[in-house]
């Protein structure tokens, strides 16, 4: 494969660090790719969608160190009885994995099936995400089709019996890890999906869900907390008919978090939910940028974004809903707010609406505010100490965001994370 | 147990004085009752006690048995035996009233070296004083007073304080907003806690709460200073004749 690029250009030294594949049932989908991500190069300052967040340490040709987090806590997700698919540094791990059958789902490793001429994933892979390309350029999706060196195909035939869970761990100081997987749920079928870990030092994932007719897939998500790692993720999902497509992500720690999700509601009836805390403590930039479609009609979306930040940790929210023609009695309802516990931190928002249908129900809201004093004297006026009286503001705050997740032992797990990054804070 | 000494308020960054000079003596297991005009300083006085930011003592002291209450935080206070309930209930969304009571109750006892309660304790414990109260389980999964109806956030009041079992506890206006029913099962409450270790301070407008809890002594604030101490009389003069002419009584 050549590159129509110069070695002096960022893009081809971005590109230099990676394997690439040119070869099986992935290649033409990465050719395609590569000539977007070609033609789009890599953001910068101008592009509309990254003037928030600066993309350089995503941009630059090896990733920066990044130590991995080491603590006593129970690991997250660790109670729960699941499919456990480990990478490392961003390359599947058969030790550590369990075994790959499980009643009512394939998993493959896409690196397995490189040779496979007929697979189902073929007309899924790139192809949300080239589509997800307009009208806003997301030149790490397009970048993870083209080079993604692992990753996991899942197809769901029935409903899962147990989780499948995703575990990405960390150990070398300067990993640089792309990962592409790619997710069917047939129509009826239903999937819950965990993943949790940092990945590698870059980590840059894709994952393209389509949901199916009357199916049901549900997402918890726990970044990695390693400080000092970068992360550029993307979620591209197509919603059918009466489908139900949840999804929530809990971010502590990380130098840099990008995560994008693209979601096109395009059956009646769906349902998409989208949800994210975010809780930063110095040296911490997250974004959430959402762009979520409704092109049928009677569908329900809802994006819930909570960020707390501290010592100068910068949020971002970019989130859009877009009803388009003939999508009428649409449901759509964003919400992203920020919890700044001290002057020194940020949260920029850009919330978006843009309708063409006239029959639809859409909000949207938008805040940035301090510690309610009044709550917090309540609280210490019944004797519960400063400390613990914001920790419990906080958890408050981040509430809505955690209703999110539809399973209560999950919720709670992903509750005792939080509350070990409180407990964590002086 | 309760000793306020010429007491002097201001409003911070506004120098406005609110209160001029307050000065009571609450002894241990006694019930005392102030009442007076709006705005004469009866809450300001409850929320400079408990430790609320935003005033500025001037001159004068307060000590609850003995300990210097104004150098005190807040929660502080409390372990030591101060409650406030609220005229107006703060709503705390996404706190659940449960676990904001006993991470209270486990936060009062940590400081005062006493050992935590446990899950099965604490809930067979709040079971008992939300059902005299009757506040149902629903209420008490509830985020802290949001939703509640204007007179089931002053019972809620009265059932922290009954878990918290605090010494000297100050009622602002806590029968405001209820139907006689449950005027009757805070009243209940109150004097159920009644004994030789506790006192009240009850805050109040009208004479109807005070017919069910029986106080010692009955003073009335006006223009932040407390006018006139009496018995129990003084309430009843109060809710005939109004305020007119004890303020003229003070003033000729
Ligand atoms: N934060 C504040 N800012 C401005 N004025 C204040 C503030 N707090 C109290 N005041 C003023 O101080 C005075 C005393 O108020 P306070 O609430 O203590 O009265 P009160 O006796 O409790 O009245 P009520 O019977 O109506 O509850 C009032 O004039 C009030 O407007
Ligand atoms: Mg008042």
């Amino acid at each position: 494969m050549s590159l129509a690029v110069v070695k002096s250009d960022p893009l081809a030294n971005r590109l230099a660090s990676s394997d690439h594949v040119t070869a099986g049932w992935t290649a033409p989908a990465r050719a395609e790719a590569l000539a977007r991500l070609t033609a789009m190069g890599l953001p910068g300052r101008r592009d509309e969608y990254w003037r928030y967040t600066r993309p350089d340490a995503l941009n630059a040709a090896m990733p920066l160190p990044a130590m991995d987090f080491r603590s006593d806590e129970v690991p997250v997700f660790d109670a729960v009885d699941r499919l456990r698919i480990v990478f490392i540094d961003g390359v599947f791990s058969e030790a550590d994995s369990d075994p790959l059958d499980v009643a009512g789902i394939r998993v493959e490793r896409l690196a397995d099936v490189q040779g496979a001429d007929i697979h189902w994933a073929q007309d899924l892979y790139g192809t949300l995400e080239a589509k997800g390309q307009h009208p806003v350029a997301r030149p790490f999706a397009a970048l993870a089709t083209a080079t993604a060196t692992d990753g996991v195909l899942i197809h769901v035939t029935g409903r899962a019996l147990r989780p499948v869970s995703l575990i990405y761990r960390h150990n070398a100081a300067t990993s640089d890890a792309v990962l592409h997987h790619v997710i069917r749920l047939d129509p009826g079928a239903a999937l819950t999906l965990l993943e949790n870990g940092p990945g590698a030092a870059r980590f840059t994932t894709l994952m393209e869900v389509d949901v199916g007719e009357g199916a049901a897939f549900h997402h918890i998500r726990a970044q990695g907390r390693d400080r000092d790692r970068h992360a550029a993720t993307h979620l591209f999902a197509r919603v059918a008919a009466a489908a139900l497509f949840k999804s929530f992500t809990l971010t502590v720690n990380g130098r840099l978090t990008r995560n994008e999700a693209v979601i096109d509601l395009l059956g009646d009836g769906g349902v998409a939910h989208i949800a994210g805390a975010a809780l930063g403590d110095g040296a911490f930039m997250h974004d959430d940028t959402v762009f979520m479609t409704h092109d049928a009609v009677g569908c329900e979306s809802r994006q819930v974004f909570k960020k707390v930040l501290r010592n100068g940790a910068v949020g971002v929210f970019q989130g859009k809903i877009l009803v388009k023609q003939g999508a009428q009695k649409t449901d759509g309802y964003q919400i992203s707010q920020s919890l700044l516990l001290d002057e020194d931190s940020q949260f920029l928002a850009k919330p978006e609406l843009e309708i063409y249908a006239d029959d639809v129900a859409c909000s949207h809201g938008s805040t940035s505010g301090a510690i309610d004093e009044t709550a917090l004297y309540y609280l210490r006026s019944r004797g519960v100490p400063r400390k613990e009286a914001v920790d419990l503001l906080v958890l408050s705050f981040v509430a809505e965001a955690l209703a999110e997740i539809a399973d209560d032992d999950l919720r709670e797990d992903i509750a005792d994370r939080l509350r070990g990054w409180l407990a964590r804070r002086a | 147990m309760l000793e306020i000494n010429n007491l002097h308020v201001e409003l911070e960054g506004d120098a406005k004085p609110i209160l001029k000079g307050v000065s009571l003596s609450i002894g241990a297991g006694t019930v005392h009752a102030i009442m007076g005009p709006n705005g004469s300083g009866k809450s300001t006085m409850s929320y400079v006690l408990s430790g609320r930011d935003g005033y500025r003592v001037t001159e004068g002291t307060a000590t609850l048995q003995g300990e210097d209450l104004l150098a005190m935080d807040p929660e502080q206070r409390a372990a030591a035996g101060l409650f406030l309930a609220f005229q107006y209930p703060v709503e705390i969304p996404g706190v659940g009233n449960m676990t904001f009571l006993r991470t209270a109750l486990n936060a009062q006892r940590k400081t005062r070296g006493e050992p935590e309660v446990s899950a099965g304790e604490f809930l067979k414990l709040i079971r008992d004083k939300a059902k005299s109260l009757k506040i149902d389980a629903e209420m008490l999964k509830r985020p802290v007073n949001v939703g509640f109806s204007g007179g089931e956030k002053k019972r809620n009041e009265i059932l922290q304080m009954a878990v918290l079992e605090p010494k000297m506890c100050i009622l602002d206006e806590t029968d405001s907003g209820l139907d006689v029913d449950a005027m009757k099962l805070v009243a209940d409450g109150v004097n159920a806690l009644r004994d030789q270790g506790r006192s009240f301070l009850v805050i109040t407008h009208y004479q109807r709460l005070l017919d069910h809890i029986a106080p010692d002594v009955v003073h009335i604030m006006a223009d932040g200073r407390i006018v006139k101490t009496g018995g129990p009389d003084l309430a009843l003069e109060v809710e005939n004749n109004g305020y007119a002419d004890i303020l003229a009584e003070v003033k000729g």
